[in-house]
């Protein structure tokens, strides 16, 4: 099943569990969203419960505000991460506030599944990937789930959280495929998962870099390096243990996601192992992430400002011979 | 006029077959079947004058003045291209001749069209700034936003509804409740005019009042031409979402057949001019192709360069 096809599973699978689960979004019902997630959602559910908007991203955002702290579960889906822009008081001081202020009386049931990712040539406002944004703000969880699996079982734990949940998919990893459980089953917010044991090097990785971490891990075996690659899964929360204990057996760090490395999430992660498990670092944390500028149009740049495998390979080189 | 419109037909033809050999990267959204609209607004603008454009561009950008090869060498994401290869179809812009880009945010460029007109108005210029955007962009804030801006402090700014019936799937009828966008210039104060896209005389008209109003110091005016997309939304749409009779009523409608056969019976034009001027336009366009092909890729350090000035 492809990471696209898990995605509509999870949402077909609660829809059906419970009728409060609508979509809604731009294009989400006959034309099947824009990355084809929502296929044919709307024959089965009708186009009630997947409900196409004006293009309003912060009415979108707002309509699922106030339609979640009045008894429904929204999955909203703004088209490309880029527009969450548009609708950023919606969401940073109207859902992530929401609850809090009102003394824990309200509660906020809404997923938002947004795109993220270059790749593919589609330049510098339909490039972007802003996970870090958005796990800055208390108030919002944050996933980014790297395969069909993962993707499926920590949607269907997005819509059954009383929480806002940004729901960040990578869109070259739509077409990628995997083996995914039938039916429902859930994977918790906040548990990482190691992807790949090694004793030499941790790599911690989000959504496609965890990818190209197991590709990399792959080379640098035949070179004697043994990696072990953590995919965090969700940012928000964080399972700081998985981590942290993978950190204290082999005593080497590379961080790698696509987003800027700047202000980054893997600045996050790097200052935690930094407080917590400084004692154990036999060299300097090393970070992998994109270059300080917008994503550019021409394929021969848009490679060499996004980060992939031959940057992690050589991160990984860097703290060997620290 | 007439060779603007077909300049554009064929520049938006022969991308359109690019992209399916996979020589155009990313996505393209093309023009074809809207020609009139930019043709017939930009006729009125002078070289000082400004736009800025949608995602859906090409069009407004060749009837500004734009240089067909700078963009087809952009769309190939050259070196020699208007965005040195950084910006791709969704981002053209030449600041020199007052196209202050296309835009990947639908409805992002409705405010920046006020502060264009505002500055020309702080700078006492009488400079007028259009600015092109979709049925669809007319549901985002800052069409409210920019319209309102726009109308309390008088700003010499058209505001030019290109009304395809379509925003992505969504038909008109759909995403809102008026079935002239024009209506709404009555929520700020403002004239609100709707003509036939297709017929490129009505546009021209409509346009060069509005924009004759703008200059003069009257304030906006909310332009609305009723006019469609031939193809799909991007190249590569099935456009399951409207019928083929629908297309097919109206290709009938074409604009550039619509206009030639007026300019014919007009005798401005004959049709022996009408076919030099379409060879004219192919030839322009292949030149243009050659040109960008030949064009070497930028160096990939030059991503680092432009951010800041
Ligand atoms: C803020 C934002 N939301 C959504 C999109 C995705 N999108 C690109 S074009 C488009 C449709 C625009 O429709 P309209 O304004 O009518 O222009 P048309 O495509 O018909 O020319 C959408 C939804 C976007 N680029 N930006």
């Amino acid at each position: 099943m492809t990471y696209a096809e898990a995605v509509r599973d999870a949402l077909r699978e609660e829809m059906r569990r419970d009728p409060s689960v609508f979509v809604l979004g731009e294009d989400v019902a006959r034309f099947g969203g824009c990355f084809g997630v929502t296929g044919n959602l709307w024959t089965e559910f009708g186009e009630d419960r997947v409900r196409d908007t004006p293009i309003s991203e912060t009415a979108i955002i707002g309509t699922a505000v106030g339609a979640a702290a009045t008894g429904m579960r929204p999955v909203a889906e703004i088209m490309f991460c880029d527009f969450l822009t548009v609708c950023m008081d919606q969401l940073v001081n109207q859902a992530a506030k929401m609850r809090y202020m009102f003394g824990g009386k309200a509660r906020l049931p809404i997923v938002v599944r947004s795109p993220i990712g270059g790749g593919i040539c589609a330049a510098a406002q339909h490039s972007q990937s802003l996970e870090a944004w958005f796990a800055h703000i208390p108030g919002l969880k944050v996933a980014m789930p790297s395969n069909p699996a993962d993707a499926k079982g920590l949607l269907i734990s997005a819509i059954r959280d009383d929480n806002p949940v940004m729901f960040f998919e990578h869109k070259v990893l739509y077409s990628s495929k995997g083996p995914v459980p039938e039916g429902s089953y859930t994977i918790p917010l906040g548990k990482a998962c190691v992807k790949r044991e090694g004793s030499d090097v941790t790599v911690v990785a989000t959504s496609i870099m965890v990818n190209h971490a197991v590709a990399a891990a792959a080379d640098l075996e035949k070179d004697g390096i043994s990696v072990e690659v953590v995919d965090p899964r969700t940012l928000v929360p964080l399972d700081e243990d998985t981590i942290l204990a993978s950190v204290r057996k082999t005593g080497r760090v590379a961080i790698a996601h696509e987003a800027v490395a700047r202000c980054g999430f893997g600045a996050e992660v790097a200052a935690i192992i930094a407080e917590k498990a400084a004692g154990s670092l036999k060299a300097p944390i090393i970070r992998v992430g994109a270059k300080a500028v917008p994503v550019p149009f021409s394929p021969v740049l848009e490679q060499f400002v996004l980060p992939g495998k031959a940057d992690i390979t050589g991160a990984v080189r860097k703290v060997m011979a620290a | 006029m007439f060779r603007q419109m077909v300049r554009i037909r064929a520049f938006e033809t022969r991308v359109g077959e690019l992209f399916a050999q996979g020589k155009i990267p990313g996505f393209v959204h093309l023009y074809i079947g809207e020609e009139a609209t930019a043709v017939g607004v930009c006729s009125n603008l002078k070289p000082s004058d400004y736009i800025t454009s949608t995602h859906r561009g090409h069009g407004h950008c060749l009837a500004k003045g734009g240089d067909m090869k700078a963009m087809m060498a952009e769309l190939f994401g050259r070196k020699s291209g208007y965005c040195k290869g950084k910006g791709g179809s969704m981002h053209i812009a030449d600041v020199d001749i007052g196209i202050l880009g296309a835009n990947g945010i639908v409805g992002g460029g409705l405010t920046v069209a006020a502060g264009a007109a505002l500055s020309a108005k702080m700078r006492g210029t009488d400079q007028v700034t259009v600015c092109f955007f979709g049925d669809g962009a007319s549901n985002q804030t800052t069409f409210h936003e920019g319209l309102n801006i726009a109308s309390i402090w008088n700003l010499p700014v058209v505001y030019v509804c290109e009304n395809n019936l379509y925003g992505i799937s969504m038909h008109q009828s759909r995403h809102q409740k008026v079935a002239d966008v024009a209506d709404r210039a009555g929520a700020y104060g403002i004239p609100g005019v709707t003509v036939d896209g297709n017929d490129v005389m009505a546009v021209y008209e409509a346009a060069k009042e509005a924009i004759g109003r703008a200059r003069a110091g009257d304030g906006p005016t909310l332009l609305e031409c009723k006019t469609y997309r031939w193809k799909g939304h991007f190249e590569g749409d099935p456009t399951l979402y409207r019928s083929v009779e629908e297309l097919e009523e109206w290709k009938r409608r074409c604009p550039i057949l619509a206009f030639n056969g007026r300019l014919l019976e007009m005798e401005a034009l004959s049709p022996e001019e009408a076919a030099s001027i379409q060879s004219g336009a192919e030839a322009e366009v292949e030149d243009a192709v050659k040109c960008a092909a030949e064009s070497p890729f930028p160096s990939p350090e030059e991503a680092l360069e432009d951010l800041f000035a």
